[in-house]
């Protein structure tokens, strides 16, 4: 759906990582959360520990997709006065140096429409950001923000799930641009795990009916589960057991998680 | 009635869910499937004589309907001017208009083969009426309340109980309505295939609103009928408290036509209407924003953070207000006014004193607007108010704000 010569540091990142016969490895984390300077420190390090795509969780009041571990993520950040100015900032700062990583906004409708999309769209592609995932927005929503975000240049990541029957797919599919996010299970992130012989049928599935990458979350926590899921995707994201962590545990053991992480999936 | 509907404030919601901005279908792709099929099955029962039959049957059998339209004439003689009628709906089974909108879901659910109910409540009026059908039709019924309404209306909590539901008290946030509602989403998006989320108010992803609006429009369609018979005209204004504005939807839809009807909605002034914010007045006191699967009026902060609303009556107590409201308050067919916590108390207290009926809380508001509203209007002038639920279940945070000691 972008114009043709647009090509994103996400579309870019999959060629390469295609070209090399790699899978991917999407990280998550909350913005702000506990502090701006931990989240620029765990992004900065993301990359050399192998992270392919970052997931930016811009903090919600009422994250009705998320499971308790992220919800609480941000609620820490909205204490300590995260506001989406300075998630933008944060990009910023982190584009400052790295030039390559792509970076996916991940959140919800609200703080984006009271900004004003117009202003919100310009304001991130001057940031440095790469895609936009909007839990709160389907398909039958599109015009609100998915297709002003593909003309001013931006990948609108759509989320398939397993209600997304076959009748409805080519509607999720028709002006999705970047990947795919295949959600592993009916259910919040940080619930239980997925099988990957469950998934590995419903990627076909989508796969069958797109040429864009398809990347599978939700509910996954630990290197094995990183390979295996991404073993029968084109990668796998983890998001809740980096955002645990990094309330736990200072940054370098946050990044050596993460690069055990990363090492799972791209073994795949 | 506009003939022609062309000009009809009755036509909305369009096939996209909304009413003018507001309204629409903003929930994840998990959902959505789901949201579809019960847009069509509802949209198959509405036309269906038969659904409709089978409403007919419960309301008036299991219900009690129709409600009475009661001229409150000591209410009446004490505030010196309009005539008031109390469209006594909290005469229903389980003490509220609630179940008007509950028996057709759970019918609904039903007919989708659909074998465990969520809820989410506020007050627990919802919660209660929900618990109660579940029981009637042997369903399992789970309510999601948030942990300080669990806390303010254990009445509430033990009925459901015993009416064989689990309340789940919900800790996120700050324990009230807009947190259970969270919670209840996150149980449906788990639960989707077995699952229905009966929702309580005139909010909620499209076709939740227009349905709702529809089972409760019961009240309305009884009133005109009602002042027919007894005053062989329609009232000059209608009068009801908004939450999400469930009951207030059910009065107001079917007087939209009548331009002679003055139409007024009575939000949740908390501790007044200000820069504090200490209040649940979504059309007065906020803008325009997405929550919970629609567009609508919301009380939030310049970054769009959903503000905790604040008021003494939980099941007035949630930032947002039904899409249709949003819609009505913005082309000027309605008007929407707030009363603060001591107005509505001050009106609990005089319905007792005037008429023996004890109010909820919620219905309180609106009989506070119209103690200020009635003595500037002439005797012939006449007001319905929605007396929307009883006030039973209220007595213990009214003893504790009058200063009563109660032994439970």
């Amino acid at each position: 759906m972008l114009h043709e010569d647009a090509m994103t540091r996400i579309d870019a990142k999959f060629a390469a990582l295609k070209a090399d016969g790699k899978k991917a490895f999407v990280a998550y984390l909350m913005a702000g959360d506990p502090d701006v300077e931990t989240s620029l420190a765990v992004m900065r390090g993301m990359p050399a520990a192998g992270v392919d795509v970052i997931e930016l969780g811009m903090p919600f009041t009422d994250p009705m997709a998320d499971g308790g571990t992220i919800q609480l993520a941000g609620q820490r950040a909205l204490e300590g006065g995260q506001t989406l100015q300075k998630t933008l900032d944060l990009v910023a700062a982190f584009r400052k140096d790295d030039q390559v990583t792509p970076i996916v906004l991940m959140g919800y409708y609200n703080p984006i429409y009271s900004r004003g999309v117009d202003r919100f769209l310009a304001d991130a592609k001057a940031a440095g950001i790469d895609g936009l995932i909007v839990v709160d927005l389907p398909p039958e929503e599109d015009v609100e923000l998915c297709i002003p975000a593909q003309a001013a240049g931006l990948n609108f990541i759509r989320l398939a799930t397993p209600t997304t029957d076959a009748a409805r797919l080519p509607r999720v599919l028709q002006n999705t641009s970047g990947f795919v996010y295949y959600v592993s299970i009916t259910g919040i992130t940080g619930a239980a795990a997925p099988k990957a012989a469950d998934v590995a049928p419903e990627v076909a599935r989508i796969k069958a009916a797109t040429d864009l990458p398809v990347i599978v979350g939700f509910g996954i926590t630990t290197p094995d589960a990183a390979r295996d899921i991404a073993a029968i995707a084109d990668g796998s994201v983890v998001g809740t057991a980096i955002v645990k962590a990094i309330n736990e545990k200072p940054v370098a053991e946050v990044l050596e998680m993460v690069a055990a992480l990363a090492a799972g999936a791209h073994s795949a | 009635m506009a003939e022609d509907g062309i000009n009809s404030f009755m036509n909305g919601p369009d096939e996209n869910g909304r009413f003018g901005i507001f309204g629409g279908r903003f929930v994840s792709e998990t959902l959505m499937p789901l949201i579809l099929e019960l847009e069509k099955c509802y949209d198959h029962a509405k036309t269906d004589p038969s659904f409709w039959a089978e409403m007919d049957d419960l309301w008036k059998n299991y219900v009690g309907r129709p409600s009475p339209l009661y001229l409150a004439s000591r209410l009446t003689d004490h505030l010196g001017g309009a005539k008031v009628y109390l469209k006594r709906e909290e005469l229903n089974h389980t003490g509220s208009h609630k179940i008007n909108n509950v028996l057709g879901q759970i019918l609904l659910a039903r007919r989708m083969g659909k074998t465990r109910i969520i809820a989410e409540t506020g007050a627990g009026q919802h919660g209660v009426a929900t618990a109660t059908v579940c029981a009637k039709f042997g369903l399992k019924c789970i309510v999601y309340m948030g942990a300080h309404d669990v806390e303010r209306q254990s009445p509430n909590v033990f009925r459901m109980r015993l009416l064989g539901a689990e309340v789940i008290p919900v800790t996120s946030g700050r324990g009230t309505l807009k947190d259970a509602m969270n919670d209840a989403l996150r149980d449906w998006v788990t639960n989707v295939r077995d699952t229905f989320y009966c929702i309580g108010t005139v909010a909620g992803p499209h076709p939740y609103p227009g349905m709702v609006r529809d089972f409760q429009s019961i009240i309305g369609r009884e009133t005109r009928e009602q002042m027919q018979e007894q005053e062989g005209r329609l009232p000059d204004t209608i009068v009801a408290a908004i939450g999400g504005g469930s009951n207030a939807m059910g009065l107001f839809h079917p007087f939209l036509d009548d331009p002679t009807v003055k139409i007024i909605g009575v939000e949740a002034g908390g501790k007044g209407v200000d820069e504090k914010m200490q209040h649940c007045a979504s059309l007065t006191g906020g803008r325009p924003g997405v929550l919970h699967g629609n567009r609508t009026y919301l009380l939030q902060d310049d970054d769009g953070q959903i503000l905790e609303g604040f008021s003494i009556s939980a099941g007035l107590d949630y930032p947002g207000i039904g899409p249709e409201h949003a819609w009505l308050h913005d082309v000027g067919r309605a008007e929407y006014v707030s009363v603060t916590d001591d107005e509505a108390l001050g009106a609990f207290q005089l319905l007792c004193e005037t008429e023996g009926i004890i109010p909820a809380l919620e219905s309180s508001h609106a009989i506070a607007h119209v103690i200020k509203l009635a003595p500037t209007l002439p005797k012939d002038h006449i007001i319905v108010i929605n007396l929307s639920g009883r006030g039973d279940k209220d007595i213990f945070t009214v003893a504790k704000h009058l200063g009563f000691e109660m032994k439970v």
